[in-house]
């Protein structure tokens, strides 16, 4: 292909410019009462990104608190039933608090305590956000609020639970369509009213700027083992990365540090919800246009009118009409394939993977799981494709027994 | 000259204060903001606000954004607004009027496009509260030619440096947000105000006029004594709510004596 040229010549790493913007996405699309936080987080992000005891401190915590490095485990009985590429999970459902999330929350937690600042927020849609919060929270002596839809509140009362048990404050947000982004708005609103003691921990890689930056340098911890796990356990690169994509930060987490590897192919798996054709899904890279919401420039889920239209999954953590500005960056050069996956899909794969490697998967990850279902026979048995295997599926069992006409 | 322009002299020359009010177009109900926008004139408004609904207001508190929802269910948009623009300059060709709202639904319409359409209906600036001077590059020069206004906020958070930045890229006047947070929040510290209107005051020659948290003729005066005008919002928009279903005349009768209280309020400084 005459472009993986033009991608070898790209420098990932200089990317955001000092604007904030990945080509024409991202930036910093707030109102005026926001812009001097985000100046502070910029600076003080900036000073310690590459100071060494920042980040010694942070793998210090990656290593004893959250249990890293996790496994890239090889899927022995489901590669073979597949019949084509070796399957290798990386199991970011181990880590603690089950899934990829903390790793972020960890690092900006740092921020906070570097900071000063005495309190957090933060928006969840599923739940592990913001547990992955209200854990370093706990651990930090922080007072800690995390916004989530009110619909949301409802389909994950287990979550709700545990942030309650680690002194969170869940705060139910009832306006809008009552899910994640309605959350995030809430979420900025509160920042901005106390943005002198209180630090906005953002689940994913987008928002303004510098928040998908951030994000993307704290998970881009994923991809940076994944790559060396795979050299070490196989003797070479992997031939495809996939991962599911709602705002898109255990995606960019894993792909970043193979961008630059051209002959690494990556695919992006939003949530077809009930199917893209229905109009019910929350795909925006698969069929939205770029707009302006929460803070960034990016593709979005909106009418003829510029409103965001309320989406639809069976996943509420990909429950979202935006998604992080670096992967519309990433689609429209074409370095990253994106693709959807439907609710049925995305459920069966979860029952495979749960029979067949005895793994049960988060329903946002089985959306990943239930790609590779496709790619995998399509590609040779000397291929490997890499899973993010995101979070577990012990939050969604509520979920998956309700679907089987069981009250738990 | 701008309509603005001529209004801001206008009262500069008669010793008074500005008063600016905000209504979301469509709420209660889209028959209501033709005569409100009317009776807000009559009641001593000099610059009419009209709020382009958004799904997702990021800055509004939580009366303006109900505000939103409400006008949203009427499938009110900015091309509606644009409309009402028209209709009001049927009557009315001397009382400037600002579309205030969030970028979204001017990026979907095309910023270009928007300018041209805006212009032609009357609109005499934007305010677009999620494009500060850093992002709005691209509309700011859509705006310029066709002179149209673009209005900033200026937050208590705004260094002078900014602040300088801000008042480079603004004509018609300056916002400013006189206190930490979303509309209709708390209470205002009117020292706070007082010593940061002083700073940014130095920077340019445009009026500045000051909004959030102003809900009744007390602290409007209060303000009025500061700034070059008033902005108030959320304590409309929450009159308005509260009288959904009712009949546009009444509704605007309501505005309206809200109004005449705020104005006494500011023409006693």
């Amino acid at each position: 292909m005459s472009d993986t040229k033009q991608y070898s010549a790209i420098d990932y790493k200089k990317f955001p410019n000092a604007e904030g913007h990945f080509g024409p996405y991202g930036g910093r699309f707030v109102s005026e009462t926001l812009i001097h936080a985000l100046d502070e987080l910029e600076s003080i992000y900036y000073s310690l990104k590459d100071d060494p005891s920042f980040q010694a401190e942070f793998d210090k915590d990656m290593a004893h608190y959250v249990g890293r490095p996790s496994p890239l485990y090889f899927a022995e009985r489901w590669s073979r039933e597949l019949g084509g590429a070796q399957i290798f999970l990386k199991r970011e459902d181990l880590n603690h608090t089950g899934a990829h999330k903390v790793n972020n929350t960890i690092g900006q937690a740092l921020l906070a305590k570097f900071t000063g600042k005495s309190r957090v927020i933060a928006e969840t849609g599923a739940g592990q956000h913001g547990v992955a919060s209200a854990t370093v929270a706990a651990r930090l002596g922080l007072k800690c609020r995390v916004y989530m839809g009110a619909d949301d509140i409802k389909r994950q009362a287990l979550n709700v639970y545990r942030m309650k048990l680690l002194g969170a404050e869940v705060f139910p947000v009832t306006s809008g369509s009552r899910t994640l982004k309605d959350a995030m708005n809430e979420a900025m609103r509160d920042w901005a009213t106390n943005v002198d003691d209180t630090f906005y921990i953002i689940g994913t890689a987008a928002g303004p700027h510098p928040y998908p930056q951030l994000v993307r340098d704290f998970q881009s911890i994923i991809g940076r083992e994944a790559r060396q796990q795979c050299l070490t356990q196989t003797g070479k690169l992997p031939d495809a990365l996939v991962a599911c994509v709602g705002g898109g930060s255990n995606a960019i987490g894993l792909f970043h540090p193979f961008l630059t590897d051209t002959s690494v192919k990556m695919y992006g798996v939003e949530a077809g919800g009930l199917g893209i054709e229905t109009g019910k899904h929350a795909a925006p890279l698969s069929v939205g246009i770029p707009g302006v919401l929460h803070g960034n420039r990016t593709y979005l889920m909106e009418d003829e009118n510029g409103q965001i239209i309320e989406t639809h999954s069976v996943s509420a953590g990909l429950d979202y009409p935006g998604v992080g500005p670096e992967h519309s960056w990433l689609k429209d050069i074409g370095r990253v394939n994106y693709v959807a996956i439907n609710d049925d899909e995305a459920l069966a794969a979860f029952r495979k993977l749960t029979l067949t490697e005895g793994i049960m998967p988060a329903l946002e990850s089985s959306h990943a799981v239930a790609y590779v279902e496709k790619l995998a026979p399509t590609m040779s048995k000397d291929q490997i494709i890499i899973i993010n295997l995101s979070g577990r599926g012990d939050k969604d069992i509520h979920t998956v027994a309700a679907l089987d006409g069981i009250t738990i | 000259m701008s309509r603005i322009q001529a209004r801001v002299a206008d009262a500069k020359s008669a010793g008074k204060k500005l008063l600016v009010a905000y209504i979301v177009n469509g709420d209660p109900q889209p028959e209501v903001s033709l005569p409100t926008m009317h009776e807000m004139v009559a009641k001593g408004v000099d610059i009419i606000e009209l709020g382009v609904p958004f799904s997702d207001p990021m800055a509004e508190g939580p009366v303006i954004q109900k505000g939103h929802e409400r006008a949203l269910l009427h499938h009110t948009s900015l091309t509606s607004s644009l409309e009402l623009v028209k209709q009001f300059r049927q009557t009315n060709n001397t009382t400037p009027v600002v579309l205030m709202g969030y970028a979204n639904p001017i990026e979907r319409f095309g910023y270009e496009k928007f300018a041209k359409a805006a212009a032609e209906a009357g609109v005499d600036g934007l305010l677009t509260v999620d494009l500060p001077p850093e992002e709005v590059v691209v509309l700011k020069g859509a705006l310029d030619a066709v002179g149209l206004d673009n209005i900033f906020l200026l937050a208590p958070t705004t260094t002078v440096e900014r602040a300088q930045k801000i008042a480079e890229h603004a004509s018609g006047f300056l916002y400013y947000v006189s206190l930490k947070g979303v509309t209709g929040a708390g209470h205002l510290d009117v020292d706070d105000v007082k010593s940061k209107l002083a700073a940014f005051g130095k920077l340019t020659d445009l009026p500045v006029c000051v909004g959030f948290g102003i809900k009744d003729p007390d602290t409007a005066k209060a303000v009025a004594r500061l700034a070059s005008g008033v902005v108030i919002g959320s304590v409309l928009v929450e009159k308005m709510g509260s009288l959904e279903g009712k009949p546009a005349s009444e509704i605007a009768k309501a505005v309206g004596e809200i109004i005449s209280g705020i104005r006494a309020a500011i023409d006693e400084v």
